[in-house]
């Protein structure tokens, strides 16, 4: 389908008014939930995740089981009204997908091998969604798993960068991911800048994928502070503890 | 029942003879309630509704379909709950089971036989088309009484719903056509303690559990007894009392949060 939609105006601004290498708004807070160990609400432009953190708990059914490591079940899920037509409520194959592709990139990164046999469950539901969630609920996961206190060697986070109106561009909005040329979600360990998750469809050079690359994983670096500080402001202020 | 909810329920009964509440509330005092409207962008409709520290959201969408054959000049209503595994760690993925299916008809019949979404004006074309009108239940956070967080979360939602009518290309954009909202009670009994609005410790032990739904004239227009306990006449009379005063205050607190 061909659309006459100008991504990037004249003076290099895009649709919502950002320069190329700008993040969409990010708020990030942790700790929302009465239930879950440990859970993380967090608004990505205007993504709206909320994600809780179960265990580690026994494994259940039982053959799930790994004998000398936990494993880690990401479970991504759409709210029927997060999207323009109603979804169907349930995984479907989309959701199945980047439950495990989220769930492989969180075990890289959490000490499984403290909690032989359990389980880490990180509900990620999507409340609201408008491109890029599942960097937002990978991102939210992090905060999520942290404020369980869930033992990890760095605090996982995810961001997307791509190619619009032929510029590579951070973090791609509703219609830049609709009518863009190539979409790059990647998530890395801050630390060691190591990639845990990485997708992309559309059409990149070389060069254009390196370029890509630095954009997001810069943009990785500056929601980490983001992270960071909100898990700060939760645990720095708590008082009357002994 | 397991050990540990012996223990509790010994606990509970011996904190009610004393006339006290786990959480410190009177017999008939609800948990502070929460209502924040249009939390949900994509929705024509929604709302989070806290009763206190149980958080419900629910989102309406709405389309335009057939209607059913027996009633081809009104819309249609359907809700859907689901117990997502994020609100509490008993809760499991896969198909709505019986609980949340329960919870989702129990709503919808507040909804629907309360009259409250105007369905006869969602016809566009007799027989045709229609509005399809979707109440989407989701439970955030589980500490008891989902039933009246569902129910007020789904009246709030529909109180701020605009008909996306611009959309479907059949015309402008306008309110959801509604009537004023019966409001739904629960109370539980356990021993021989009847209490309202229940915590889910007080969920975990209780016998029988009953929701009375009133509306703005102090007429009851719905009623669900659950659990295998009993209620004695009087007993069902004090809850409806109950549920009219808390009602009418839940009343005025949802008409000051939507504005309607």
């Amino acid at each position: 389908m061909k659309v006459d939609i100008k991504l990037i105006d004249d003076n290099g601004k895009r649709l919502d008014g950002r320069s190329t290498e700008e993040l969409r708004k990010i708020k990030i807070e942790a700790g929302v939930l009465h239930r879950a160990d440990g859970s993380c609400y967090l608004e990505w432009g205007g993504n709206k995740v909320l994600v809780a953190v179960y265990g580690p708990r026994e494994a259940i059914p039982r053959h799930t089981q790994n004998p000398l490591r936990a494993i880690v079940n990401a479970r991504y899920n759409m709210a029927a009204f997060s999207v323009e037509d109603r979804k169907r409520p349930g995984p479907d194959r989309r959701s199945r997908e980047i439950s495990k592709v989220i769930s492989e990139a969180l075990e890289k990164i959490v000490l499984t091998e403290q909690f032989p046999r359990s389980a880490i469950d990180v509900n990620i539901e999507v409340l609201d969604a408008e491109a890029g969630t599942r960097c937002a609920g990978l991102t939210a996961a992090g905060v999520a798993l942290a404020d369980a206190g869930i033992p990890m060697k760095d605090i996982p986070v995810a961001c997307a960068a791509g190619k619009i109106a032929g510029q590579v561009v951070m973090d791609l909005g509703k219609e830049e991911d609709n009518f863009g040329d190539a979409d790059l979600p990647i998530a890395i360990s801050p630390r060691t800048n190591e990639i845990l998750l990485l997708q992309m469809d559309g059409h990149l050079t070389l060069e254009e994928f390196n370029r890509a690359l630095d954009l997001a994983i810069k943009g990785c670096h500056t929601v980490s502070e983001i992270q960071k500080k909100t898990i700060l402001d939760k645990y720095q202020s708590v008082e009357g503890v002994e | 029942m397991t050990l540990v909810p012996i223990i509790k329920r010994d606990y509970i009964c011996k904190l009610a003879t004393e006339g006290k509440r786990i959480d410190g509330r009177k017999f008939d005092e609800h948990r502070k309630i929460e209502i924040e409207t249009n939390v949900v962008n994509k929705a024509e409709g929604s709302a989070r509704v806290k009763i206190g520290n149980t958080q419900v959201l629910v989102g309406i969408k709405m389309a335009v379909g057939e209607p059913y054959s027996d009633s081809p000049e009104s819309g249609v209503l359907t809700t859907a709950a689901e117990l997502i595994p994020l609100a509490s760690p008993d809760f499991e993925a896969g198909p709505p089971r019986e609980n949340a299916i329960e919870l989702a008809r129990v709503v919808d019949r507040g909804v629907r036989e309360s009259e409250v979404v105007e369905l006869d004006k969602l016809c566009l074309e007799p027989g045709e088309k229609v509005w399809i009108v979707f109440i989407d239940i989701h439970i955030l956070d589980y500490d008891g009484n989902l039933f009246d967080a569902a129910s007020l979360a789904s009246l709030a939602a529909l109180s701020t719903a605009t008909v996306p009518a611009a959309r479907f290309e059949v015309g402008e954009d306008y309110p959801l056509p509604l009537k004023d909202p019966p409001i739904s009670c629960t109370s539980v009994k356990f021993g021989n303690f009847v209490v309202m609005d229940p915590s889910l410790d007080e969920e975990e032990i209780a016998d029988a559990r009953l929701t009375v739904a009133t509306d703005k004239n102090g007429d009851i227009r719905a009623m669900q007894k659950g659990l295998n306990g009993s209620f004695t006449r009087e007993e069902i009379q004090k809850v409806i009392k109950v549920s009219l005063d808390n009602g009418r205050e839940i009343r005025k607190q949802l008409s000051e949060s939507t504005g309607k």
